[in-house]
Order: C-alpha cells, then structure tokens, then sequence
C-alpha cells in the first residue's frame, strides 16, 4: 500500500486578492488520523493531519512560498517550497521562502521528525502547487478569450502558441484572485518525466545569511528589553530543590531576579524543579551560578548507574522474558536440528543528540500574552505544553520558529521552551534562556541503550532455519528483520524500569538496532560459509506470509544490495592486510538502504574508515539532489560517529560526560568519503534525513571482521581494536 | 573594566567584566551574533574568530587579553559576501544547519592566508572544528573549490 492511498483527503482551496493586484493562494486539506499515526511510529504522532501551503504571487512577478515546518538542517526549507513551485510551474529564481509562524489552522501539523515532511505533505503540495497553476492559466484564458487547454505554462509565464501571446504570473495574479479555485481533488499534477525543478540541486535558502553571519537560530534572537537566563537543574534526573543560597546569588552583579522553580507534573520533559538565574548578560548569569548552592532532594534514580544497568540485564538474561514479541515456528526444534548454531551477546549504549546549538528558547509574557521564539522540531505540542503550564490560552500565545542549529530528534521535546516561558512570567520581563553545553548533555533525552541475547541455527546448506532475540531494556518491533523471512523466529523483550529520561533520536528503533541484527546476521553468514551479501540476498527470498507488523517489500531490499555490490566493486577489490569490506542493509522510515564500509586497521588497533558507498530507495523522486547527498553524507558521518566513541554512562543517577572533550563527535580528519547512488522505483517519495544512517554502523563492524577477524559486539568501538 | 576593542576595521570601547569571554562580547554586547557558541571550552571552534590573522577560539579568550588587537568576526570577513570561501562554501551548498560554518568559514580563510594550495592533509590538520551535522566532505571540497577561486583572483 502506498503513502498516496493511506491518506484519504477532505480539501478546499481559498483564494483571496493581496493588496496591490497580487493573489493569495492557501489550501485546507485534511486526512485520517489513522494513517499519520501509522508512519510517526516510533514517536507520539500528532493529533491531526492538516498540512497547508500558502502561495503569495505579487503583481510585480515575485512570489513567497511558505515553509511550513522547522528547518533543522535537513533541507526541509527548500524541499517542501519546491514541490510547490514545480506544480505552480514558477521560476525558482523568483521565489522567496518564508517561514511560516506557528498556526495549526492554516499550515496544518507543522514538525519535523521521523523523516515524515516529505511523505506527510508530498501529495498535498503538489495539488496545491497545480491549483495555483490552473488558476493563472484560467486568468489568461478569461484575458485571451481562448480555451484554456489550448494555454502553456512555464518558468512563471503562460503562453497561448496559437496566437503568440504569453504573459507573466505577475501580470495574471489580479485576475487570477477573481476566479472560483478548482477542486484540489481533481486537479490534475504533473508526470515526473515533467519536472524542471524537483530532483535538481537547489542550494539552501539560508545560505548567504549563514555564510556572513547574520542573526537566524534561535540563540540569536534579541527582544526589547530582554533579560538572560540559566536554570540549575538537579544533575540527578528528576530531582528537586529543597533549598538554596538565594539571597546571597542575587547579590552578585547583574543579577536581577533568583527563584525557584517548582515542578509541574512527573514527565521528565515538561517542567523541571531548579533554581532560575536571571541577569542582565548571559555571562552575568552563567558567573552568579557558580556561586549557587542547593540541597536537593535526589529521589529515586540516584540509585541507578551505567553499571546497575549491566547487572541487571545480565540478571534478566538468565530468565524468562517478560514477554512475547512475536514467535514463529518452533525455534527450539528448530535449533537442535540446525547444522550450525551461533549464540552471542549485543550491547549499544545510551547516547546523547549533542545539537551543535545548545537548547534554548526566548520568552516574553505579558497581559495574558505570550510570545515564544523557539528553535523546537515539534512547535505545536511545545504551544500546549507551554500554555497548561503558564495558564495562558493557545490562542493567545504567538510561537516564531527559528532556523535550528541541529535536531537529531532532541528538539521533539520542548523542555527549553516551557522552562524560557516560565522564567519569563515570573520576572515579568522577556527573557532569553540558554543552556551551557554542560546542561545540554546532563539534561538530555537520551537514546536508549539495549542488551541483545540472540540465538540463531543455519542448515546443512548454509540457509538461515532459526532466530532467537532476547531484547533487554530497549524495545524490540514485531516485524524487525529478519521476521517473515526465517520460518522459527523469537523476539522476546524485558524491560528495566529507570529513570533516564529517553527519547528519539535520528533513526529512532533503528539506529541501534541495525548494528545488532546485521551483524549477528553477519556472524551467521559466516557460520553459513557464504558471501555476506549473497547470504542476505538469498534469506530476502525466502519470503514468508505477510502479517500486520511486515511492511518491508525484499524485492526492494535486494535492489539496493544488489545496486551497493555493483558500486562498491564487492569482491572484486584486493584489499591490504588489515582492510576489510563490511556490508549492511536496513528499511527505516520507509526508506531502503544497503551500505559497504572499507576500513583499515593498524597493527596497533587505529581504525580508519576509508569509504562508505550508499545505495538508496526512496521512491520515484528526489525532491532536491544536494539536500539528498548531504542526508546520505550526513547520516552515514553520524553514524559513525555514533560507533565511534559516542557513549552516556550514569553514576548515582547523574550524566558522567558533560562536553566534548568527554563525549567525543566525529571530526574533518575521521570522516570518510561517502558516495551514494540512488536506485529510483515507482514508489512515493519519501524522507531522506534517517534511513541512511543505521546500516552504516553494521558494516563498519562487519569490515573490521573482515580486517581483523575481532568481531564487535558492543558500542562504542572506543579503543577495543587496540 | 573599560577596554577598547578593534573589530572589523572599527575600534569600540565596551564596559564589562575583565573575565568576560571574547564571544560574549561580541554576541550579547556588540550584537554581533555570526560568532557561535557550542561548548564554551574551546572544543568545538563554533566560535572562531581571527586575532591578528590567527584563528582563535572566542570563548575562551578573557577580553583583557585581546585589548586593542585587531579581531575580526564572520561579519567582517568580507564587505559583500565575496571572501573566495564564502563563493566556495556557496558553489558547493556547504551547509546543512549551518550552525557550525561562521567558524568553518574563519579557519578555512586562514588556513588559506597561509597555504595557496592546501593538500588533504593540510586540510586534515588545519579543518579541526566539529560539525554535528557532518558536513565534512564538502567542507573538504569547499577547500579545494576556494583555493582555486583565490589563485584565479591573484592572476
Ligand atoms: S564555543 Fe568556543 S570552541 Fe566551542
Ligand atoms: S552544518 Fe550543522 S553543525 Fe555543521
């Protein structure tokens, strides 16, 4: 079933007059809840699907499209806009994007996660774009006194061959204003064989701004008469203030108000318990702090480490799981008839989004209003959370979304932002709070980390009979590879009750879990005496029945290994000692990706990743070719930076790494080429800025098999080759 | 303490606490908000400016220390916007959130001040900032691509 059909649409067109002779153009369009809670699996879903597009064309030919949803780096800014204009058949020289301010009215749900801004507004703008279009053509017929069909568009003209006579969008848009809109339904879109502009490089929007460092992100934002502010938390997760040193604090220069602030609630990510630190310079603020004393009331979590953890999973090993994921087949059975069985112990660590702009948000709250700057993925639920907490009516609250420097998943909470609206409030003033980088990594919803126990039997001929997998603490998916394809299959899953407050993270339920299933995969293929990349291929067809929980088509996952053998010259390459070829495959976010690592390994354990080759389906169409290299760039870079070196570890309830010179991310130096292709198939487009990162983290490790012959089984790689 | 300050071409006198980093000068003082923060510790080189021609990492210089020397900020690296890394960085559509470039873009002018053709491995050695968002490959590109432009403009 394809995206276009799971959403069924309720839609209407406005169109109004802009003052000066130019035309309006919005779209109302709504479709099932059903079908956005299916692909936002993973993360709480938004409540409604309304996306909406706005089209302004000036009398004078300009045109402003608006960017509906938060641009944290992944393109969303340029990608979505140009799905319009090439409906519209605009000039893309003549557009310009603006952000649209937070309004579930007009621009329907607005986030940013799960790579879902392309499939969730993929057919929608496209109709909005081609009903903009049909009513410029309709002004021009009405001008001409022609059929319509007998009209041309392009590069924002129409033009009437028959009789030579063409005019512009501009020219048109007064006209245009006084038409009845078509029925967005049966508005025709074009054939992609028609694109001028979707799948073409469109450098990003922001990129001059950026370049000469003009105010964009969110910690730039300046407000009248604004304050700075810090906010003590307890480094134990949930903890509260019973006391601090106040007064003295608020003696300290430039301080201006010190208070506590009180809990709402029990959810880790609305608002904390700390002490607020309010001055007339951030610096100010940061160097009071330092004097802040509080006796806090730890709670419960102080009791929980790193190492709690280890025993306890290890504990849970040895039992019973708590429960059935799924269970095909007799594994058992199947086991002590296999030729081959393969046992083995996975582990991934917690790990933090470490955004290069640390969290922060501006605030200004006054006569029952709020206004709120804030770089958040999810705006909307950050409006709700907000206003419970501050007592103030949605409607009367205003919310401005900033350029983001960096998501990754952790702007879906919006901490920061009720936080920065609560100080606000109470000092009475505007107020801009930052987060240190130490707050930032001691205070973030971290990605889970999980304990695999898996089992798994081959035959006589190498073919793939059994699998067991026993998931501890982190969460394991019904239909996770390779379900469906191994007739005795057993996921199992036992949790950990903690206190770490966890959340997504750019490939959530896969980042992590890619590594443990296609390397075990890796270590059975082994067993098997097969080509790592024909022992995929051949358990990809051995397809069994579908259920509710496969959505994952093997025609297309054989596709981007058999296209990632062909580019990476597979088996064909002599490589040094030391190096090795790594493969790894994974469908997340709708997306299919096989991937092939080189590295290299010194006879001193330095590991050197040479190359990465990325093979991609995602459907028909690549909105914008540079923003998609860069996904594929960036995700396979991140990926390996997770593997790297990147781990949380906790002790009495507390973040034991607080910047970068403890939580190492990947540098200029560490950084591999990464070469991609994109396999295109009839499908619907979908989101770029996740699947590619997980495979890349399994073939590292299964080329340092290759290299070494050291298989590894738990992340980070850190100095275990050494 | 009272401290005058040469910045981009202009000299400003600015009040505030001698231990005051350089960077919280420029951001919330001189409203000057291209220079970023990202660690505070001089790990990550978000906040890269110039000190003479060198670049230096803002949010560790105390302002006493950097008292009458000639600074300057991504805002000042050119009048227009056409620093040959700047049209570099823009040819090859550099940045994904852009947050990490300002300082990119100030150690890449620098690193070119003193090598016409940098090598990989000049590249390697020199281009150490973080970027999170993994932009590496054509910061990397964007490298070559500027020393390439600035030798057509010495010709
Ligand atoms: S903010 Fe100065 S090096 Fe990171
Ligand atoms: S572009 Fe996002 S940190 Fe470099």
């Amino acid at each position: 079933m394809t995206i276009a059909t799971q959403i069924s649409r309720r839609s209407f067109l406005r169109v109004s007059a802009l003052a000066g002779g130019g035309l309006l153009i919005g779209s109302y369009v709504r479709s099932a809840d059903a079908a956005v809670a299916e692909y936002t699996a993973g993360f709480a879903p938004p409540e409604e699907f309304v996306p909406n597009a706005f089209i302004k064309i000036f009398a004078n030919g300009n045109i402003t499209i608006i960017a509906k949803n938060p641009e944290v780096g992944q393109g969303v800014k340029q990608s979505l806009p140009m799905i319009i204009c090439e409906e519209l058949d605009a000039d893309w020289s003549h557009v310009t994007v603006e952000q649209g301010l937070v309004d579930r009215s007009k621009y329907g749900v607005q986030f940013t996660g799960g790579s879902l801004s392309t499939p969730m507004n993929w057919d929608d703008l496209r109709h909005v774009g081609a009903a903009g279009r049909a009513l410029l053509v309709a002004a021009a017929a009405k001008t001409w006194n022609v059929p319509a069909s007998e009209c041309t568009t392009r590069n924002s003209r129409v033009t009437h061959a028959k009789t030579g006579r063409t005019l512009g969008y501009g020219a048109l848009a007064a006209t245009a204003a006084t038409l009845t809109p078509p029925d967005l339904k049966t508005i025709p879109v074009k054939d992609p064989k028609d694109y001028h502009l979707l799948g073409q490089r469109i450098h990003g929007v922001d990129n001059k701004a950026i370049f000469t460092g003009k105010p964009l992100y969110g910690i730039d934002v300046v407000v009248p008469g604004m304050l700075y502010a810090v906010f003590e938390k307890c480094p134990v997760f949930g903890g509260k203030v019973m006391s601090a040193n106040i007064d003295k604090i608020k003696k300290m220069p430039g301080v201006t108000h010190v208070f506590v602030v009180e809990q709402i609630g029990n959810a880790l990510d609305g608002l904390m318990s700390g002490v607020a630190i309010v001055a007339d310079s951030w610096w100010y603020a940061k160097t009071a702090r330092q004097s802040l004393q509080v006796s806090w009331d730890l709670g419960t979590t102080a009791a929980q480490s790193t190492e709690w953890f280890a025993t306890r999973a290890a504990e849970l090993s040895k039992l019973p799981a708590q429960r059935t994921i799924r269970k095909d087949g007799d594994v058992d059975a199947a086991f002590s008839g296999a030729a081959k069985v393969v046992e083995a112990s996975y582990f991934y660590p917690f790990i933090h989004h470490a955004t290069l702009e640390p969290q922060n948000c501006t605030a200004s709250v006054k006569n029952g209003k709020a206004e709120i700057w804030a770089p958040s993925q999810t705006p909307q639920s950050g409006l709700t959370l907000v206003s419970k907490a501050i007592g103030i009516a949605e409607s009367d609250i205003t919310i401005h979304v900033t350029r983001i420097g960096g998501g990754f998943g952790r702007r879906l909470k919006n901490d920061y932002m009720v936080e920065a609206a609560w100080i606000a409030k109470v000092a009475g003033v505007p107020v801009k709070l930052l987060w240190t980088r130490e707050d930032d990594m001691r205070h973030g919803h971290y990605r889970q980390a999980g304990f695999f126990n898996l089992k798994g039997g081959v035959d006589a001929n190498g073919k793939l009979v059994a699998w067991r997998n026993h998931a501890i603490l982190d969460n394991l998916n019904a239909g996770e590879f390779p379900a469906r394809y191994v007739p005795n299959y057993l996921a199992e899953a036992s949790a950990i009750p903690h206190g770490i407050p966890t959340g997504a993270l750019r490939a959530p339920g896969s980042n992590g879990m890619a590594f443990v299933i296609q390397s075990f995969i890796d270590e059975l293929a082994n067993a098997a005496g097969k080509d790592p990349i024909d022992f995929r291929i051949d358990l990809l067809s051995q397809v069994g029945p579908a259920t509710q929980a496969d959505r994952f088509d093997a025609e297309r996952a054989r596709g981007v290994l058999e296209l990632v053998r062909e580019k990476s010259g597979w088996g064909k390459r002599k490589l040094p000692k030391g190096t090795g070829m790594g493969v790894a495959f994974h469908f997340s976010h709708q997306g299919y990706f096989a991937e092939v690592v080189q590295a290299t390994v010194s006879a001193k354990g330095a590991l050197k990743v040479n190359k990465v080759w990325v093979a991609g389906d995602c459907g028909s169409v690549l909105t914008n070719l540079s923003g998609a290299e860069q996904q594929m760039q960036g995700a396979a870079i991140d990926g390996i930076s997770h593997a790297l070196g990147q781990e949380m570890t906790f002790e009495n309830g507390r973040a034991m790494q607080s910047n970068f010179d403890t939580y190492p991310l990947i540098r200029m130096v560490q950084a591999p080429p990464v070469e991609f292709t994109f396999r295109t198939t009839a499908h619907p487009p979908t989101g770029l800025g996740e699947p590619a990162l997980p495979p890349v983290i399994p073939a590292l490790c299964n080329a340092i098999f290759q290299a070494t012959g050291k298989r590894i089984r738990s992340l980070p790689i850190g100095n275990q080759l050494a | 303490m009272s401290v005058t300050l040469k910045i981009n071409g202009k000299s400003t006198t600015v009040d505030v606490p001698s231990d005051m980093p350089l960077l919280w000068v420029l951001r919330d003082v001189l409203n000057l908000k291209g220079t970023k923060f990202g660690c505070g510790i001089a790990q990550c080189g978000a906040c890269t400016v110039h000190l003479k021609g060198v670049p230096v990492r803002s949010c560790s210089l105390p302002i006493s220390s950097v008292a009458g020397q000639e600074i300057t900020t991504i805002e000042g690296l050119s009048k227009d916007g056409t620093h040959p890394v700047q049209r570099a960085w823009e040819e090859i559509d550099v940045p994904q959130c852009g947050y990490c470039q300002a300082g990119q873009l100030m150690v890449a002018a620098a690193l070119l001040a003193n090598k016409k053709k940098p090598t990989d491995a000049d590249i390697d050695a020199s281009m150490v900032n973080i970027c999170r968002c993994g932009t590496y490959n054509r910061i990397r590109a964007a490298v070559h691509r500027a020393a390439t432009l600035s030798a057509g403009a010495a010709k």
